[in-house]
């Protein structure tokens, strides 16, 4: 097999730019529709994995009549094999901070927040400086902005937007009914944008690029860059901005350790695919590409034939199982019960053909489940036991 | 007014008494006592007008928020995929066998506690644990014996 496609490195997000004040300054003297536009015809898509337009987020919000509004980042960064927000708010903090002021001023939101995991809270002492220091110019142009940091307490359920919001009331981290989304009635009730930490970098970035730059990156659909999660069996983990739009095949010949059997392609409630389709599958949203296309909050986690996926798909169930809210009937109990029914298959104390009754229950889950944690065990479920039927029994 | 009483109300002065304030205050708690007591939670109710079934409630929620007597220094050890594969079994034994204690458990002189926990977001230096807010990254057993002499070693 020849390969002649290079993965198409960018360096975008980690570039060390010292000019904030003046991208601040001059994005804001532009007119709030300018800026949302802009966002809007660079097809910026969300990057915290469900990928909602970004421009359109802002818009609908800017839009919606209240008194108050907030602007919140989303760094409760827990799916499993993800760690990019945590290296983007360390090293490039003021990019993420400019970019919520610019949210603000296009909104109308006056206060920002940052949601920073529990697991994260070294980080909080250094962000509070920078924060201190972009509250300080924010002043000198008179841009009426704060930015506060929550700090969360170790709960994944806190990444789901109305999840965090409930936390920061105050109360458990149980999302809630949509509609009315977040735009409407978020945080207090008031009209909020949540974004993911990086998505607000993307912004950043076509703040002083243009959107035209950000667009010409990527492919139909998938515009831009992103960043990955590169771990497992590979010789090199890490951080790494690609363009989107490539073929996981070209992701593997790159970053594999030559006996990839498969790849976890968006963490724990992504999908898992196998050495056979590799070659069929792009990562980037919706819009085919070549065969399916995955979208990504960029967790890319690589296992080589000595793992067993039966050890994978128990690791994530019990993931699941534990980090399910308890809220919704099918969530807490299915995550529960395809625990139980795997291990029992396993022992041999149920027939190969319930592995086919517990796919029917996470059909269940996908349709009934309230939020995307219980909808989404499905995804790695259904592809690690499609794929890898033998193993699950043997 | 007794410590705890003293602790909650200083907390609730500096975060406010609405609800919102409820996650930083337990938080301030955590940080003294490293743990939640049902006393500290019907206190924080009172201070704070809230019932006492709903401070409870969300503070079993979260796992940070440890409502069972803990010790000084917290070990919390990535039990998630890319740190099970790369040896989070091992780094558990050596912690276990150095401290004679099994997960979940306290040491008597109540130094350490030592917990699993889900993705730390580590998982390109795995095997990962925290101790407290520290992180410790590619922790291989010989490094972890090292560690915890560290912390042994300091008067509490």
């Amino acid at each position: 097999m020849a390969y002649s496609y290079q993965l198409k490195r960018v360096d975008f997000i980690f570039r060390n730019e010292n000019d904030w004040e003046k991208v601040l300054s001059s994005t804001i003297k532009k007119k709030p529709d300018e800026i949302i536009n802009e966002l809007i015809s660079s097809e910026l898509k969300g990057r915290g994995g469900a990928g909602f337009p970004t421009g359109l987020k802002w818009k609908l919000t800017a839009e919606s009549k209240a008194s108050d509004k907030y602007v919140i980042c989303n760094a409760d960064e827990g799916e499993p094999g993800t760690f990019k927000d945590r290296e983007i708010l360390s090293k490039v903090p003021y990019k993420v901070l400019t970019a919520m002021a610019v949210c603000g001023y296009v909104t109308g939101a006056k206060e920002g927040f940052i949601y920073l995991r529990g697991e994260y809270k070294f980080l909080e002492k250094e962000l509070n400086k920078v924060i201190d220091e972009f509250q300080y110019y924010c002043k000198e142009i008179n841009l009426d902005f704060s930015i506060k940091i929550f700090m969360g307490s170790g709960a994944y359920i806190c990444g789901e937007e109305t999840a965090l919001m409930e936390s920061m009331e105050g109360r458990r981290g149980e999302p809630r009914n949509k509609p009315p989304f977040p735009t409407q009635a978020g945080y207090m009730d008031k009209p909020t944008v949540v974004n993911n930490v990086e998505t607000l970098v993307h912004t950043w970035t076509i703040f002083k690029y243009g959107a035209k730059k950000f667009y010409d990156l990527g492919v139909q659909y998938s515009r831009g860059t992103k960043l990955f999660s590169v771990s497992g069996d590979t010789p090199k983990p890490g951080i790494y901005e690609l363009e989107l739009g490539m073929s996981l095949q070209d992701f593997v010949y790159e970053f594999g350790d030559g006996d990839t059997k498969a790849v976890q392609v968006g963490g724990a409630s992504g999908f898992l695919v196998p050495r056979k389709k590799f070659k069929d599958t792009a990562i980037g949203y919706e819009g085919k590409l070549v065969g399916i296309s995955l979208p990504t909050g960029g967790s890319m986690m690589l296992f080589n034939s000595s793992r067993s996926m039966f050890n994978v798909l128990d690791n994530y169930l019990e993931f699941f199982r534990e980090e399910s809210c308890g809220q919704c009937t099918p969530c807490r109990v299915g995550c529960q019960q395809l625990l139980l029914g795997i291990k029992a298959v396993k022992r041999g104390e149920k027939p190969a053909a319930y592995l086919d009754k517990l796919l029917k229950l996470t059909e269940t889950m996908q349709l009934t489940a309230k939020c995307g944690l219980g909808q989404s065990v499905a995804n790695s479920f259904s592809s690690i036991v499609e794929n890898f039927r033998e193993e699950m029994i043997y | 007014m007794n410590p705890i009483q003293s602790l909650i109300k200083d907390l609730v002065d500096q975060y406010g008494r609405n609800r919102e304030s409820l996650l930083p205050v337990m938080q301030g708690v955590v940080r003294q006592e490293m743990y939640l007591s049902e006393y500290s939670m019907v206190e924080i109710a009172r201070e704070m007008d809230i019932p006492a079934a709903e401070v409870f409630g969300t503070a079993t929620f979260y796992s940070f928020l440890e409502t069972k007597p803990a010790g000084k220094y917290i070990i919390r050890v990535c039990k998630t995929i890319t740190c099970a594969m790369k040896g989070k079994n091992q780094l558990l034994f050596a912690i276990q066998d150095m401290l004679k204690i099994k997960i979940g458990e306290t040491t008597p002189d109540k130094r350490f506690t030592l917990l699993e926990t889900n993705c730390l977001g580590w998982c390109h230096k795995a095997p990962a644990m925290l101790i407290n807010d520290d992180v410790y990254t590619e922790v291989t057993p010989e490094r972890v014996r090292e560690i915890l002499s560290g912390y042994m070693k300091e008067i509490i």
